[in-house]
């Protein structure tokens, strides 16, 4: 048996180190929320209004649905789901992880902080995120539409003016190309498999497909962000040629549904969220000022 | 491995001898040179039995052990501590699929041994019945529960089944960064508030007896033994195992500041070993027999996956059928 590191995982510089993370998946040149800490506070690095508040929401966005996601773990249809699931739940979770960090470094706070201590109007989280899981073709239809979304987004924001989106972008875009193709398969399965799969994932689609549209609205933080920011707008043609063709390849049809009004980009959310962040945040909550 | 005994070699060079009494001395010889068994050699049916009923006991072990610590993935207090979480587990769910894969090449599909599970006819390990109320309880897990399956772990990679022994090389590998990370959690919390510091300790309060009937019964009450170690699959008896495993953490809980609620535990110098407190083996039993706080629940979840999923499992195969089908077409 190794022995155990008895050093406090939050001890002096020992903590940055690659070591101190057992969840590193991509070692080299991963880019870690302790990296980006660093750089933020050793003021390498400075974080406008604008720039948090557009991180904030890409994160948001990673935290929620990772959160969403954690529940398939030991309910997945097979144990390979289990772990697939879990694994776009833990990726999703890095992402949200950098993304907040990063938005907080313009008000002095943490991905902790952000991510426990704010209320539910204060998330900047799209609406889509938050639906319930419902069955398993539910959450394919939800992950479909978010993995397309993400690898468009991510493919562009690489080339982002704002450096540290660039690099997030860099890592995250590789990781939901996974996510993209896992939904993928799946929608081919569940929609040519049997008479129940195909049911169920057209039932999955019309409740995934109002919330669809809330992703590519564009807003005054969006036209403030030229060159930094991916303008929402601008992916959804691509996205609508890709889902079509995924669709069209498993027999199915895009839904023809009326758009759910939205509002998760300036706090008006869903009735789910406020439950999904009480459960999040309560144990945080319980001891506010605790490190763990 | 060791295939110049191999009796197959010698039945088709005509020596006429009847393959069972060749079989059977080909794995004696295998057994005494302390070699590995592999999937297609003659095997005894009980040593056959004997691995599948260990291995995929193992496995629904780490399937079920998901449960507790998914308890705590919504809820984890800070995102580094989730994404660790979910990683372990995720990690656990790794391990069941190595040891199914392992069960498999002993003949018996994995099906078949989650039926097994699903049917009450198969065990899993008992400290996976018992609650994970509080999040230091993550901490008790890894720490305890992690440890005492490592200590277990570890000589079964020299078992002298070779898959199985293989599998075990790199479970035990990824255990021991479970074990580090739950020792990991309790530290902090025992550095931390008074508030964190009693959860650490109930938590190990709670899970330190369970963790010590992990190596199970008393050697003079266990009923597989003695067969498994002249078989090589057991190197060293459940209670050689609970004294070490008593020794390490007797010694790691002075790091923590915290106290293992064993007042009997001291060690012995003319003997060379550690001594510990009677265990209650009755509450053993009780939950063994089905009787403990969750085993009710951990098995309805299970179910409910598995019914839950069978749907999904019936698309995947209709669909691979139909592509089967075309390929052949075409």
């Amino acid at each position: 048996m190794s022995p155990v590191d008895t050093r406090p995982a939050s001890a002096g510089p020992a903590a940055g180190h690659a070591s101190a993370s057992a969840t590193r998946l991509t070692p080299g040149n991963a880019l870690r929320p302790e990296d980006i800490a660093g750089q933020v506070a050793g003021g390498s690095v400075v974080v406008s209004q604008d720039v948090a508040g557009y991180a904030l929401r890409l994160g948001d966005d990673a935290l929620v649905l990772a959160q969403r996601l954690g529940w398939w773990v030991s309910r997945a249809p097979e144990l390979e789901e289990d772990m697939a699931l879990c694994n776009i739940a833990l990726d999703l979770l890095g992402h949200a992880r950098s993304f907040l960090t990063y938005a907080g470094g313009a008000w002095g706070k943490t991905e902790d902080d952000l991510a426990y201590f704010r209320d539910e109007s204060q998330f900047r989280s799209v609406h889509l995120v938050e639906q319930p899981n419902g069955d398993f073709a539910r959450t394919i239809a939800r992950q479909l539409v978010v993995s397309t979304f993400q690898h468009l987004l991510y493919s562009q924001l690489i080339d982002s003016a704002d450096a540290t989106l660039a690099a997030i972008s860099a890592k995250a875009v590789k990781e939901v190309k996974y996510h993209q193709d896992h939904s993928h398969q799946w929608v081919l399965r569940l929609g040519q498999g049997t008479e129940e799969s195909r049911r169920r994932m057209l039932t999955g689609l019309e409740l995934t497909w109002p919330y669809v549209a809330e992703l590519f609205d564009d807003d005054e933080l969006i036209g403030r962000l030229e060159g930094v920011a991916v303008r929402p707008s601008s992916l959804r043609v691509e996205f609508d040629r890709l889902i079509a063709e995924v669709l069209a390849e498993a027999g199915l049809e895009v839904p023809d549904v009326p758009r759910a009004s939205g509002g998760g980009r300036s706090g008006e959310h869903s009735e789910y969220l406020g439950h999904l962040l009480a459960e999040m945040q309560v144990l945080a909550r319980q001891h506010p000022g605790a490190t763990w | 491995m060791a295939t110049q005994h191999s009796p197959l070699l010698a039945a088709e060079n005509g020596d006429g001898q009847d393959p069972a009494v060749a079989g059977q001395a080909y794995f004696d010889q295998i057994i005494e040179d302390d070699s590995r068994v592999e999937p297609r050699d003659w095997m005894p049916d009980a040593y056959r039995k004997t691995l599948i009923r260990q291995i995929s006991q193992h496995a629904h072990s780490e399937i079920i052990g998901m449960q507790p610590e998914g308890n705590w993935i919504s809820r984890a207090p800070s995102l580094k501590r989730k994404a660790i979480l979910m990683a372990k587990v995720q990690d656990e769910a790794g391990h069941g699929l190595y040891l199914y894969s392992a069960a498999e090449t002993l003949g018996t599909p994995r099906e078949v041994l989650n039926d097994q599970l699903l049917a009450g006819k198969a065990r899993y390990s008992s400290i996976f019945n018992y609650p994970a109320r509080s999040w230091a309880d993550m901490g008790a897990i890894g720490w305890l529960v992690d440890g005492a399956a490592i200590c277990n772990q570890v000589p079964l990679c020299r078992a002298s089944y070779g898959p199985y022994a293989r599998a075990m090389v790199r479970v035990c590998k990824e255990e021991s960064f479970h074990q580090r990370q739950g020792f990991e959690i309790l530290l902090e919390l025992a550095n931390g508030t008074p508030a964190q510091k009693q959860m650490a300790q109930e938590a190990i309060n709670g899970m330190y007896a369970p963790a010590l009937m992990m190596f199970g019964p008393p050697d003079s009450d266990s009923a597989h033994s003695s067969q498994s170690m002249a078989w090589n699959i057991k190197r060293f008896s459940n209670d050689e195992l609970r004294q070490r495993f008593v020794g390490m953490i007797a010694e790691q809980v002075k790091v923590l500041g915290l106290t293992l609620p064993d007042d009997d535990i001291r060690f012995n110098k003319d003997t060379g070993k550690w001594e510990y407190g009677e265990l209650d083996w009755q509450e053993f039993n009780e939950v063994l027999a089905g009787r403990g706080p969750c085993n009710a629940q951990r098995m309805e979840r299970r179910r409910e996956a598995h019914e839950n999923g069978a749907w999904v499992r019936e698309a995947a195969a209709a669909f691979a059928a139909k592509r089967a089908q075309k390929e052949q077409v075409a």
